[in-house]
Formats: structure tokens, C-alpha cells, sequence
């Protein structure tokens, strides 16, 4: 298990314990965190898991892939360390990844 | 009836297992107008989930009806282009409106960016006051106890307030906005609202163009404010746009706003009618509208598919599409397809995953309206429950004859006001 904390727009922080091999994403939706809707389940096509990295955290979860990028290129919202989680994998790496929640989801 | 519609129509009242798989062509809008079309796809979804169907009224095309390669091609715009159109119709080569949503990157995106703001989260928390105003000066006029068209005075109605709002388009002439977007949706025939395609265009370039034009002029020279068309006359990727571009952007978000909310309202009706076990549990906890908002839009499915063209060959379930084939990817069916979504043919508002839905499609090109249809829709559950007991079906639904737009031109129902 690992711990990853989620914060809310109004700075609620959320902790969840993420199991392995799962996405980012997937912790979120299991552990009820509001504002990760995740309409496609995953499949990197709705941009509705959308979440910014916390600064220290970015190098070492790293750049959006080329299907992310294309759909958040559109997003409005869209920031330096903007990632969609259902693309960010859970791992031992990952212990104590913070996470800010957009105000929306799109 | 000519050749051509005898040809076309040899589905309709048809057992779907009686017709051989390689004569099927699900886009027959009989179909969809008797309400018979879904047993046809959970054939096609079963037993050839990627199909060719060799010949029909717009020419051979691929029907893809299972939820998971419905997003297998979404999720490949190089490959399955949204150009030359999204509908199985092949644009007019003298009458080329253009529109984003037929559109490939890069130019999809520059345009969608410039309007994409007036529908998205930011925007609706200052409608939502303005348009839960509206909805209650619908609500408060209907008749109780007493037959009138559901589709008439609430869906269309509502719809039309709504869009008039978003384009600050003349209030009093908003059905125009309505009639446009039929005009450009409906299948011409001689009983149709239009009686041929010449007729659609007429229209079009003499009084719809016209109007818009008269307001992009105004728009244009006053300082950019929030409706859609100042928003395009002043926008960078858009102010250039030509007449035919400019038309073409306007009617899709007219037909975007109008025919898919507009079904999805009456639709919500008559499936609460069809499940009352579902209405109860709806009366005893409103606290569920915004679960069944989602789970109405799927069972509604209000646009059936989309079109791509396969940029080149590329293989789906093993099934070898060509390069400039047609592709249908028929939402309507991955919505009921039960692999993804369990007991995808039932009406269930409280789902634990309702937005996991094809209505709004998926990937670049996905609904960026999205937010706005579920808002429209939850606020007038929201007043509605307050005030009917119960909107009653009383008569059967009349709908659409076309295999793309599914909806209803007629719901005939009565309003059962709360005990005070």
C-alpha cells in the first residue's frame, strides 16, 4: 500500500492508502475522494481526472504521454504540472504523492 | 414509394434473427421511429460486433456497437478522422458548412478552445440562477390535470430559452434557434418539415445566415462580452471565419444545445413512467436527481452515433476496415452493452457508476457541453419534484424519424400537482 494525499480545491486534504499496480485515479474513485469523476474508467479519454502534481512531487511523476496530452490540450485549466491520474501509476516510488484537485472537472 | 425507399427499409418489423447479418443496415430511420432498433444491435453486438453493412441509403459503412471498441476508436483520431462529416450523410460539395466537430487537430482545437468557455463548470454557476428562473416560469404556466405535449411547452420550449440566453439572441424569436436546428437535422420528405435537401439550404442561407450575420455585426463592434456569438466574432481563431464556417460552427452549437437536451427532458419522462418503481424511489430521495441525470442521458442516448473515416486500413476485431471507409460508432448500443455496463437494458437511477456512459462521447472530440446538458436537466428535476406528484404519460410517445437525432416530436402527458 501507498500513501497518497489528495487536495481538495478548498485545501482538504485527503489521505487514501493506494494499493500497487493500480492508477492514481483508481485510489481516488475506490476511496470516494470528491472531484475525480473519471467518466471513461481509465482509458485516458474524458479528462475528468484531472489533477495538478504538487511541485516537488512533478519531476518524479513526469510529463503527460501523447493520448494525454492531446485531450489536455483542450482543457482550460491546464497548468505546468497538470497530469490526468488514470495515467499515473501506483508504485513504492509513489509514498507520500500529493496531489491538488482542480476547482472543476471539464 | 420509390426505389430507393423500398430498397432502404427491408429491416423494419423484421425478427432481427430472420434477417441474414450480411443484409443488415441498423441507420434505417423506421427503426428508430417504431422504437425497435435496440434488439437489431444486441444482434450486431453479439454476433458481429464490427459490421459491414454493404449498401444503404448514405453508401456502405461499418457499424462498431460494443462499448470497449466504441472507445478503441475514439480514442484514434489520426486514424478514424472526424473529416469529411460525423453523420453517415457526405457533406454537399455546393453547400460546404463547416463545423469543429467535423473538424481534425489542429484546427478542432483552435476553434473549439475560443467557445468552449460559455459551457464549461466556470460559466455555469452564473447561469444556473438565470436558468433555474426560466424553468419555473415553464413549470408554473403548465396546465394540471389536463393533456398537453410535453415535448412542446417543456423540452423545446426550455431548450430554446436556453440557447436564446447563451447567443443573446432575441428572446421573442428564439423558436427560430429550434426550427433552424430541425431544419438542418430533419430528413427531408414529403411529409417532413422539409421536402428536400435544396429546401434545407434555402433556408438556411436566406434566413438563418442572415439573422446570425446581423448579429456577429453588432457583436463585432462592441466590446467582447460572454455570449457565444461575441464570443466567436471576437475570438483570434475565429474572427476570420467565413460565412459558410461561421454558419456552419453556430448550427452546431444550436443543434448541439437543442435536439440532445431536449430529448434527454422528455425522455427522463417517460422512463420514470416505464419504471415507477424507480419514480417512488426518485419521490422518497431527491437527493438522487443528480445519479439519475447521467443514467437518463444513457438510456436516452439522444444522438445514436457518430461518423469517422479510417484515414487507412486498420484492423478492429478482426474485421478489416479500408482506408476511406465509413465507421459508425453506435453510442446508442455500447450503452447496452452489458459487458461493460451491468444490467445495461434497465433504467436504474441510482447506479454506482452512471457517468460511465457513451452519450457525450469520448476523447478530443467528447461533448464540451457536457456540463451544461446535466445542469439544465438536474435543475428542472429539481423543480419539478417540487411541485407535480407526478408527470403522467397518457398517451404513447411519437418519435423521430431518423436513425441519428433520437428523440420524440410528441409526449402526450398530464401534470398531477403534490397534495398540499
Amino acid at each position: 500500500m501507498t500513501k497518497i494525499t489528495f487536495v481538495k480545491h478548498d485545501d482538504e486534504e485527503i489521505v487514501v492508502d493506494a494499493e500497487n499496480g493500480t492508477s492514481v485515479m483508481n485510489a481516488a474513485v475506490d476511496n470516494l475522494v470528491p472531484g475525480i469523476d473519471a467518466d471513461c474508467g481509465g482509458e485516458c479519454a474524458c479528462a475528468t481526472c484531472h489533477v495538478y502534481i504538487d511541485e516537488a512531487w512533478f519531476p518524479k511523476v513526469g510529463n503527460t504521454n501523447d493520448a494525454e496530452e492531446a485531450i489536455m490540450s483542450l482543457n482550460p485549466d491546464r497548468q505546468e504540472t497538470s497530469r490526468l491520474c488514470c495515467q499515473i501509476p501506483v508504485t513504492d516510488e509513489m509514498e507520500g504523492l500529493k496531489v491538488r484537485l482542480p476547482e472543476f472537472q471539464f | 414509394m420509390s426505389v430507393a425507399e423500398q430498397e432502404f427499409n427491408h429491416m423494419f418489423g423484421k425478427d432481427p434473427y430472420s434477417i441474414p447479418l450480411e443484409d443488415y443496415d441498423v441507420s434505417q430511420p423506421e427503426l428508430f421511429m417504431s422504437g425497435t432498433e435496440l434488439p437489431y444491435f444486441e444482434r450486431l453486438r453479439k454476433e458481429a460486433p464490427v459490421h459491414y453493412c454493404k449498401d444503404s441509403e448514405n453508401g456502405p459503412y461499418w457499424s462498431v456497437t460494443r462499448y470497449k471498441d466504441i472507445m478503441e476508436v475514439e480514442n484514434n483520431p489520426a486514424v478514424f478522422s472526424s473529416e469529411p462529416s460525423i453523420t453517415l450523410v457526405d457533406p454537399d460539395p455546393d453547400f460546404d458548412i463547416s463545423m469543429f466537430i467535423a473538424m481534425d487537430e489542429p484546427k478542432h482545437g483552435d476553434q473549439r478552445k475560443t467557445v468552449q468557455g460559455i459551457v464549461a463548470p466556470p460559466s455555469l454557476a452564473v447561469l444556473e440562477p438565470v436558468i433555474r428562473e426560466r424553468i419555473v416560469g415553464i413549470l408554473d404556466t403548465l396546465p394540471v390535470n389536463e393533456t398537453f405535449d410535453w415535448v412542446d411547452k417543456v423540452s423545446i420550449e426550455l431548450t430554446g430559452q436556453m440557447l436564446a440566453t447563451l447567443f443573446d439572441f432575441p428572446f421573442e424569436e428564439r423558436r427560430n434557434l429550434t426550427y433552424w436546428s430541425d431544419v438542418a437535422t430533419t430528413i427531408p420528405g414529403p411529409d417532413a418539415l422539409i421536402q428536400s435537401i435544396e429546401e434545407r439550404q434555402n433556408i438556411l442561407l436566406t434566413e438563418c445566415l442572415p439573422a446570425f450575420t446581423k448579429l456577429w455585426n453588432q457583436r463585432v463592434n462592441e466590446p467582447p462580452k460572454g455570449d457565444l456569438i461575441s464570443m466567436l466574432a471576437h475570438g483570434k481563431e475565429t474572427r476570420d471565419m467565413g460565412p459558410m464556417e461561421f454558419m456552419g460552427n453556430l448550427m452546431l452549437l444550436i443543434i448541439g444545445g437543442n435536439d440532445t437536451t431536449r430529448n434527454s427532458l422528455s425522455g427522463g419522462v417517460l422512463f420514470l413512467n416505464q419504471n415507477p418503481d424507480q419514480y417512488d424511489k426518485l419521490r422518497a430521495n431527491h437527493g438522487l436527481i443528480p445519479k439519475m441525470i447521467p443514467e437518463i442521458i444513457r438510456y436516452q442516448t439522444p444522438l445514436t452515433h457518430m461518423r469517422r473515416t479510417a484515414t487507412e486500413d486498420y484492423v478492429l476485431q478482426g474485421q478489416n476496415i479500408k482506408k476511406g471507409d465509413k465507421v459508425a460508432m453506435w453510442f446508442l448500443s455500447g450503452n447496452r452493452d452489458s459487458e461493460v455496463i451491468e444490467n445495461a437494458d434497465d433504467f436504474i437511477i441510482d447506479r454506482k457508476l452512471p457517468r460511465q456512459h457513451l452519450s457525450f462521447g469520448f476523447g478530443i472530440h467528447r461533448c464540451m457541453g457536457n456540463r451544461l446538458a446535466e445542469m439544465q436537466l438536474r435543475v428542472t428535476w429539481e423543480e419539478i419534484l417540487k411541485r407535480f406528484e407526478k408527470v403522467e404519460v397518457v398517451g404513447e410517445p411519437v418519435r423521430n424519424y431518423s436513425p441519428f437525432v433520437r428523440g420524440y416530436a410528441e409526449l402526450p402527458v398530464q401534470l398531477r400537482p403534490l397534495a398540499k
